[in-house]
């Protein structure tokens, strides 16, 4: 019987989430993904445009299911990620470990922070209506209520070097008010955000909510940048300045909403604010006369 | 006006075709969230033991064992009057479904295997289930399959009509068909699911029982979706008002969408408590279906035998 | 042919009643100091259930002491991110509790399972969740950037919504940060001392949610006890004001949720199907025994007899009797001296003039039951027009337009809650404007939600429950 030390392990294949599932790319192409400190872990989907583009789809489709939920449905199944990302604790301790060059009681605060801030915004889901809306007292016989609705799909980009805490804070804000995400996983350290995604799909996320990527970001921003499909585009992970501008000029084609990469290093630990949320949300004010 | 015009007399006013909309929007209105809160409730009925046993049979004296397919053929419906008649082989106390209810072309194959069974035939016609054809065309197939043996014609209604308001023309073709049908029954199939809101279902609900409907039915089952539990409640307070305000008694047949035993008890229970017990019988509720006959069958043999059924225990024709 | 729904009860075999509980004080329950012992009973069948303690002036204290403690050691300093994970851990283990939860309600309470299942319950949960979601965004709230808690919260609920009242209390008091001691209603006691199990397997820290049980005089010594920061109390109007009258001169913080007399207002162009379910649902849900209970319909003079006609239709297909049958929509009065205070209080309204009408149920022997009754022909001169029964008892009254239809609702001492049955918008909001309510419901009624200010106007008390500005209560603002 071979002894616990010498059993091979089944190592995990790396795969891209699209519209709930775990699809190779349509183009079959691979690369090699390497920890902190140069070993090689595993190949991850090199993603292709078709792949893009069938991630917008699922986007979409998804959106009108999404959005109509009850935002106490939004905010139950925020917290059951939560609740499973709790649960593979140990895991994401040792991914983000390797990704970024953690000591163990570094990564699993990592962990734990991650998994606060994702809780921080599942209570957003019923609350942040009552914070961004109100009743308007304008000067004449009219109910008049302003309202925030989520803007629709959006791609963001994630940070490149934050593999879990990062993550999280670019997608939860995205998802909670109501939006669909198509995410492009940091280039360099997309495996937890891969692992990522099977808590998503554990956690009765209807599928197409969040559609996660890997690959090139320069290969496959300017294909979501310009997709006429996509309300919105979050390039805080891109690292070039000109990419990043490029970007913003193909998103003006259609009027994307832009949130521009931040000027410095980011904080992840620091209160996230409610700009991440307001970013994606349009506000929708109603009239009604006041008569007999 | 000279003193020798006469003054417009309240019939004139009313014999306009504007009249239709004031009546039928003058209906009251359906609260949409309202109804489907009241529906739901109703829904959480518990229907056990005695009560379960005695509303299975009831739903499967109502069903209307249905098959419109183009694919249709004699073979087909003779197997489907054999069901109709006997419906579980190995129980003969298992009681017999209402009608059979068939394409036209289909009336006398059926009427033949069913006659004196006491089952009726039931016919789609007046260009099922579209309706978009010329009248005389509509009139000519009705009376076809009247001729060929129809007890009951399952009419559709004029659904572009009626959503451009051209309710006198709705009205016309009804009290035509109705004409056409003879001894028959007609049933008047609204297409809810076209009619996309409960004030529509209502005002169709009250033009069709105006203009002689015997039955009104929500669906052709062929658009979805089809007879849902707040469309079937809005029909059958559209029924008991009508019968209130006139003394004529209309029924009422849900149709398409209805697959399990549970669904059919949760109609069963929307009667009850909406139109009331009077309607608790195949003469004025029916259920257009095909696979929810093998489920209440199934749930049949579970109270009897104290197990679960399955599959290979009903027959598929 | 009729449609007989056979028996169909929930199985109560879920559901271990202790045959005594003590007092849950600082994480742990105990014997009583200096109390006495109550038993509580089954309205519907009059067996006794339990027996609890009836806390004494001594107990009171030890609860204070303990929540004190926790506010000082513990709760009051925690970061509110961790404060949230607490809530909604109590949250979780509602949703996995509840139907256990409600069969004890029901069974406690009189109420019909179906509503503790279906309405009480999943409230009770969403109330936990809703608010532990605010334990860590406060500076958003709109009390500025850092708004502090009051301390020790004193908080006396009622019997109608034992567990649902209860949620209302301590959700939003611990997500402020506060520690609480809460008595829940003498004649339902059970669920919240379950609660108090559900604390300790959240593990929550000891004396951060304290449950006494006792009847008036335990909740006086309660809201007396000077080192007490914050009052609330649901209740009747009376002991609202005996409590106010107590808080005078204090620095103790007070909010209020009392009776009412709502006026549910239909006019000809209501969707009348749905309205006569508002009407049915407004004022027999609970048994009438809802503070915001439709228990007066204004029916619009144009409509009164076909209104009628259709209620009196539609309320003849109640169901009254075994509140464990799942097919039951009207259950148990709550106690016997709440079943005395209805008859008297009808047998007033046929004194007065009004013409009384119940529908056809048979009650059952044993227990407290009072049928579904309407009485109309009443005007806003009858004392059933005026004072709150508490009951399944209808008052109908008319109007003829909009604003006598306004002024005959506001005119009343109370202003909890508003009905408005109209197809026009206009109207709606015309009617909201001018309605002197704190809840105004228009083409529905008996909505509520954990998002959703709750609370009234005049004698109907005072702050609201629910929502962001539920939160202002439980705040040093």
């Amino acid at each position: 019987m071979p002894s616990e030390t010498s059993r091979l392990a089944v190592r995990k294949t790396y795969k891209l989430y699209v519209g709930g599932a775990f699809p190779r790319s349509e183009s079959g192409r691979s690369y090699p993904v390497y920890s902190a400190k140069g070993t090689w872990m595993a190949n991850a989907v090199l993603a292709s445009r078709k792949d893009v583009r069938d991630a917008v789809a699922a986007a979409r489709k998804a959106f009108p299911g999404w959005a109509g939920r009850t935002a106490y449905n939004r905010g139950q199944i925020l917290y059951r990620i939560a609740e499973m990302l709790e649960g593979r604790r140990d895991q994401f301790a040792t991914e983000v470990a390797e990704a970024e060059g953690l000591d163990r009681a570094a990564a699993l605060a990592v962990v734990d922070a991650s998994v606060d801030r994702w809780v921080w915004y599942a209570g957003w889901a019923d609350k942040i209506a009552q914070v961004l809306g109100n009743a308007n007292p304008v000067a004449g016989p009219y109910f008049n209520l302003s309202t925030p609705e989520p803007t629709g799909v959006v791609g963001v980009v994630a940070p490149a070097e934050s593999s879990l805490l990062g993550l999280v804070s670019v997608m939860a804000p995205v998802i909670v008010t109501g939006n669909t995400a198509v995410l492009l996983a940091s280039e360099e350290r997309p495996l937890p955000a891969v692992t990522f995604a099977e808590v998503l799909a554990t956690s009765d996320l209807p599928g197409g909510v969040v559609n996660l990527l890997t690959g090139r970001v320069s290969e496959l921003l300017p294909w979501l940048a310009s997709h006429f499909d996509v309300n919105a585009i979050d390039l805080t992970g891109v690292t070039d300045p000109e990419l990043a501008a490029e970007a913003e000029r193909a998103a003006a084609e259609n009027l994307k909403r832009v949130v521009r990469p931040p000027q410095g290093p980011v904080d992840w630990s620091a209160d996230p604010g409610l700009e991440r949320m307001t970013a994606f949300v349009e506000t929708k004010t109603v009239w009604h006369p006041k008569g007999m | 006006m000279t003193a020798t015009t006469p003054l417009p007399a309240v019939a004139d006013l009313v014999n306009m075709p504007e009249a239709w909309r004031t009546l039928l929007h003058g209906l009251p209105s359906v609260d949409q969230v309202g109804a489907e809160q009241r529906a739901a409730m109703l829904a959480t009925r518990s229907i056990k033991t005695t009560s379960k046993a005695w509303a299975l049979d009831l739903a499967i004296r109502m069903v209307d064992l249905t098959t419109l397919e183009g694919a249709d053929t004699p073979g087909k419906v003779r197997a489907l009057c054999a069901k109709a008649r006997r419906p579980d082989p190995t129980d003969p106390h298992c009681p017999q479904v209402a009608a059979v209810c068939v394409y036209p072309s289909m009336v006398s194959t059926a009427a033949a295997y069913l006659a004196g069974t006491g089952i009726k035939v039931a016919s789609v016609a007046t260009a099922f289930p579209s309706g978009q054809a010329p009248l005389e065309v509509k009139l000519a197939d009705t009376r076809a399959a009247v001729a060929a043996g129809a007890d009951e014609i399952d009419m559709v209604i004029d659904r572009g009509a009626f959503l451009a308001g051209r309710y006198s023309e709705v009205f016309d073709q009804i009290a035509a068909v109705k004409q056409a049908c003879g001894n028959a029954h007609l049933k008047v199939i609204l297409e809810t699911g076209e009619l996309a809101t409960l004030d529509n279902v209502r005002r169709a609900s009250w033009l069709a029982m105006v203009a002689g409907a015997d039955f009104i039915k929500t669906s052709t089952g062929k658009v979805q979706p089809a007879a849902t539990l707040p469309v079937t409640l809005v029909m059958l307070e559209a029924v008991r008002d009508f019968r209130e305000r006139t003394g004529r008694q209309v029924g009422v047949k849900p149709a398409g969408g209805i697959r399990t035993a549970k669904d059919a008890l949760r109609y069963l229970v929307l009667v009850n408590e909406t139109a009331g017990p009077d309607w608790l019988d195949p003469a004025w509720f029916r259920f257009g279906a095909s696979s929810l006959l093998n489920d209440l069958l199934m749930q049949r043999a579970k109270l009897a035998t104290g197990h679960y059924s399955g599959h290979d225990y009903v027959t598929l024709d | 042919m009729t449609f007989e729904y056979a028996p169909a009860p929930e199985s109560t075999s879920i559901v271990d009643i202790r045959p005594s509980y003590g007092l849950f004080i600082d994480g742990e329950f105990r014997d009583s100091i200096d109390g006495d012992t109550i038993k509580t009973i089954n309205p519907a069948t009059e067996e006794v259930l339990s027996e609890v303690v009836a806390a004494g002036p001594r107990d009171v204290a030890a609860a204070v002491e303990a929540a004190r403690r926790a506010y000082q050691t513990v709760w009051g300093t925690m970061p509110g991110t961790e404060r949230a994970k607490y809530l909604y851990r109590i949250a979780r283990i509602i949703q996995e509790r509840s139907r256990e939860l409600a069969v004890l309600e029901t069974i406690d309470n009189g109420k019909p399972i179906r509503e503790s299942r279906d309405v009480d319950l999943p409230l009770v949960a969403a109330h936990f969740f809703y608010y532990a979601g605010w334990a860590d965004k406060l500076s958003y709230a709109g009390f500025g950037p850092h708004p502090r808690p009051l301390g020790v919260a004193a908080q006396v609920i009622p019997w109608n919504f034992p567990l649902l009242m209860l949620a209302w209390k301590i959700a939003p008091a611990l997500a402020c940060g506060n520690t609480v001691v809460l008595k829940p209603a003498e004649t339902t006691p059970l669920t919240a001392l379950v609660f108090a199990e559900i604390c300790q397997q959240a593990d929550l820290p000891p004396g951060v949610v304290n449950i006494i049980t006792g009847a008036g005089e335990t909740g006086r010594h309660l809201v007396e006890h000077p080192d007490v920061d914050k009052i609330a109390f649901t209740g009747s109007t009376e002991v609202g004001r005996q409590i106010a009258r107590a808080a005078a001169g204090t620095r103790k913080r007070l909010t209020l949720e009392l009776g009412g007399k709502a006026a549910n207002i239909v006019f000809d162009d209501a969707p009348l199907d749905q309205a006569v379910e508002g009407i049915v649902n407004g004022i027999f849900f609970n048994q009438g025994h809802v503070c915001c209970a439709g228990s007066r319909l204004l029916v619009q003079e144009s409509i009164h007899d076909e209104l009628l006609t259709a209620l009196k239709r539609r309320i003849s297909l109640l169901r009254l009797g075994d509140p464990l049958d799942k097919n039951t929509d009207i259950g148990a009065i709550n106690s016997a001296a709440q079943l005395e205070r209805i008859r008297a209080l009808s047998e007033i309204g046929e004194l007065e003039g009004a013409e009384r009408w119940s529908a056809p149920c048979p009650l059952p022997d044993r227990g407290f039951w009072f049928p579904p009754t309407v009485f109309t022909g009443v005007s806003q001169a009858h004392r059933i027009a005026r004072e709150e029964i508490f009951g399944p008892v209808l008052s109908v009254l008319t109007f003829r337009t909009p604003e006598e239809a306004v002024a005959k609702a506001n005119n009343t001492p109370y202003g909890l809650s508003a009905g408005i049955w109209t197809e026009k918008g206009s109207r709606i909001l015309w009617m909201a404007d001018r309605l002197r309510a704190g809840v105004v419901w228009a083409n529905t009624f008996n909505k509520f939600d954990p998002s959703s200010p709750f609370g009234g106007y005049k004698e109907s008390g005072y702050g609201r429950e629910g929502g962001r500005h539920g939160l202002e209560a439980y705040l040093a603002v």
